[in-house]
């Protein structure tokens, strides 16, 4: 069979084909460009082994999606990341996009919080509130989620040097509102590994974080197994500049770091794998993202079996949050992005994502606008209701093309994390600064790329017009609530019980020296209304500073 | 002293602010770099007195700022200011980042020398420092 089809090709080839003149074209897959076939045939993907390899969703190796019915059964959820300025604008920006049918929450925090800084430090002044929403005691956190009752949505925080505090607000708040533990759902990012490498938000050194990061996990798993304690992101890569296998891999060997650092507690995998998720962002080779999604799954599921030994096919789910990449949106003619922003959806949903966030087609420049926000959920909603891509479940599974993608990229991911595990460990590459070197020859590479002109950026580099940019709405916090931010931040350490947060501080101060799990002491202190800078100060004295390798 | 003739030229490629978006700085550095320049480029999170010391201290010809986050209005101003201050203000500093077209007039008004919003192709930057 497969003789034969290799044989007609080679004919059309020879006598059909070469009559026509055509271009030659290349995946973007890695730094180095693999050729696309003008033709996928089946003899392309013989030596995939249908009941092996692609198999039927739901079970492994989950190629074709993590659920038997996937968006038959339910649709992927729409969650559309925001934040900005002060709990209270926060809070009414969520309940706006609930009433449009935003079905998860997804917070934005400003720099500071992110960096452990409290609002009321004049040394951080201007970047309250800024690109996010700003947070600094359990008090703001109580604003943030006032008249959402937390056993109603699931809130995901894009959170990380600072995620066990914010988990522990969050609890905090649910106490509060009555709704036990067991009924919290929602997602930290607590990924630090990846801060050192694309986003920087990082506090403390790679082993403490680690050891802050199992704390989260182990307690989740016990006390609020509703929650996802860790999204493990590749995306965030990608948007730094790596390529399509370098968000693969790095996230994978992040993946295993996390997990050999649980394990080592004496944990068993199957324990917590199920409560592992994971972070992409997808582009605008759409056919290269949608195998992306599969070969993940597929790869993901074999590791998690073959290394490390899990027996509950939960344990080797895939379950993956993605986003439109904002690093393909461009400042020049806007609304460009709305196009680039649906065929990034679109990739996301071909693919089988649980669930996943449209950027605002302004993004590129600043906070989106109420407006810019609601089209980023409605195209999702109109890719969703209007389209019937949601009828049958991947629906470009068996394509010649997509399966061949499919098994190139999960081959060239194993050959390229076979090659980083060889050179070490990554958290030594990490401090090494390699992992950081490698994603930086890349970006390069395709920024060059990029500026000639070799890579098409429509309205940038070719077919551009002289359309004002000019028009575009830009957000501007209003430095009035910031100023009732910060007085509010004065007000709660003035009137707090202050003797109680030094005690708590104390207790975390003594605990972090030992073994313990950390999160007890954590919900203790934000209960205490003890702060995020007074914590993290608190853990800094322990833990130290992480100081980035000299590039 | 003309300082068209001293080459090559230190550039100092600096992040102020909260910011760890760092890729377009790393970019640039090793687009100067390739370009024969000598980049310093010092990491995340420094502060205005930290770049304008190190500005002095290894003589640099150029300060360029990679901002991010919003804040290059009150960044830059900062940063003049000490540099001023310092008795440095001789020295030229450019912003590169997400700059809405609308700041770059005013960050020219603070006394900023060039502005190279994302998508700058590095030859435009290569000009201006050679022209300084």
């Amino acid at each position: 069979m497969k003789e034969k089809i290799t044989k007609k090709k080679d004919r059309w080839r020879e006598k059909c084909l070469s009559q026509a003149p055509y271009r030659s074209a290349k995946a973007e897959l890695s730094g180095v460009d693999v050729d696309v076939d003008i033709l996928y045939t089946p003899d392309s993907i013989a030596s995939i082994d249908y009941p092996q390899d692609i198999g039927f969703p739901g079970e492994p190796p989950f190629t074709r999606g993590i659920y038997p019915s996937m968006y038959r059964g339910r649709l992927w959820t729409m969650r559309q990341y925001s934040g900005f300025a002060t709990a209270e604008e926060s809070n009414k920006r969520f309940k706006f996009l609930m009433d449009q049918g935003n079905m998860g929450l997804s917070v934005a925090f400003d720099l500071p919080t992110q960096m452990g800084f409290d609002s009321d430090n004049p040394e951080i002044e201007e970047e309250v509130g800024r690109v996010g929403v700003a947070i600094s005691t359990l008090k703001d956190m109580e604003i943030l989620f006032e008249g959402i009752p937390l056993h109603k949505v699931t809130t995901s925080f894009t959170i990380n040097g600072i995620a066990s505090i914010i988990l522990a607000m969050y609890l905090a708040v649910a106490e509060k509102q009555g709704v036990p533990f067991t009924e919290v759902g929602g997602t930290i990012q607590n990924d630090i590994l990846k801060e050192y490498v694309a986003r920087g938000t990082y506090i403390f050194p790679p082993r403490p974080s680690l050891r802050l990061i199992v704390d989260t996990i182990e307690y989740c798993m016990k006390e609020a197994p509703r929650f996802y304690p860790i999204s493990i992101s590749g995306g965030h890569f990608r948007s730094g500049g790596a390529s399509l296998i370098q968000e693969v891999a790095f996230m994978m060997l992040n993946g295993i770091t996390y997990i050999e650092a649980v394990l080592a507690r004496g944990i068993d995998i199957d324990e917590f794998a199920p409560r592992l998720s994971y972070l992409f962002v997808t582009q605008l080779n759409l056919f290269e993202e949608i195998a992306k999604f599969r070969a993940s799954r597929r790869l993901w599921a074999h590791i998690i079996k073959e290394r490390f030994k899990a027996k509950d096919p939960r344990s080797m789910m895939f379950r993956v949050y993605a986003a439109g990449c904002g690093d393909v949106l461009t400042h020049a003619e806007p609304e460009n992005n709305i196009v680039r922003l649906t065929m990034m959806t679109l990739a996301g949903i071909l693919g089988g994502v649980q669930s996943f966030f449209t950027p605002a087609y302004d993004e590129a420049y600043e906070i989106p606008t109420e407006k810019s926000a609601l089209l980023g959920l409605r195209t999702q909603q109109i890719l969703a209701y209007e389209t019937g891509i949601t009828n049958t479940v991947d629906p470009l599974g068996g394509s010649y093309y997509i399966e061949w993608l499919t098994s190139k990229i999960e081959n060239e991911v194993r050959k390229y994390m076979e090659e980083l595990e060889k050179k070490g460990r990554m958290v030594e590459l990490i401090e090494r600064g390699f992992i950081q070197n490698e994603m930086a020859r890349i970006a390069y590479e395709k920024t060059k790329k990029k500026l000639s002109g070799e890579k098409v950026v429509v309205g940038l580099n070719k077919f551009q017009s002289a359309q004002a940019r000019e028009k575009l709405q830009i957000y501007q916090p209003d430095r009035e609530a910031i100023s009732k931010q910060i007085a509010r931040v004065k007000r709660v350490k003035a009137e707090r019980d202050n003797e109680k947060v030094h005690y708590c501080l104390k207790r975390l101060e003594g605990a972090a020296k030992g073994t313990e799990n950390l999160m007890p002491y954590l919900l203790e202190t934000v209960k205490a209304y003890g702060s995020v800078e007074e914590i993290v100060n608190t853990l800094r004295g322990v833990f130290g500073e992480f100081r980035e390798p000299v590039m | 002293m003309d300082n068209k003739e001293r080459l090559p030229r230190r550039i100092l490629i600096a992040k102020p602010g909260l910011d760890g978006h760092d890729r377009g700085a790393k970019v640039v550095a090793t687009a100067l770099r390739d370009a024969g320049f000598e980049v310093i480029y010092t990491g995340l999170r420094q502060t205005v007195d930290q770049i304008v010391n190190t500005a002095i201290q290894e003589d640099v010809d150029v300060i360029g700022l990679s901002i991010l986050s919003g804040v290059h209005m009150e960044l830059t101003k900062r940063l003049v200011k000490k540099l001023r201050e310092s008795g440095a203000g001789n020295i030229p500093v450019a912003v590169g980042g997400v700059i809405p077209p609308g700041d770059v007039e005013k960050l020219k008004e603070v006394g900023v020398a060039g502005v190279f919003s994302v998508g700058t192709s590095f030859k435009k930057i290569v000009d201006f420092i050679r022209n300084i």
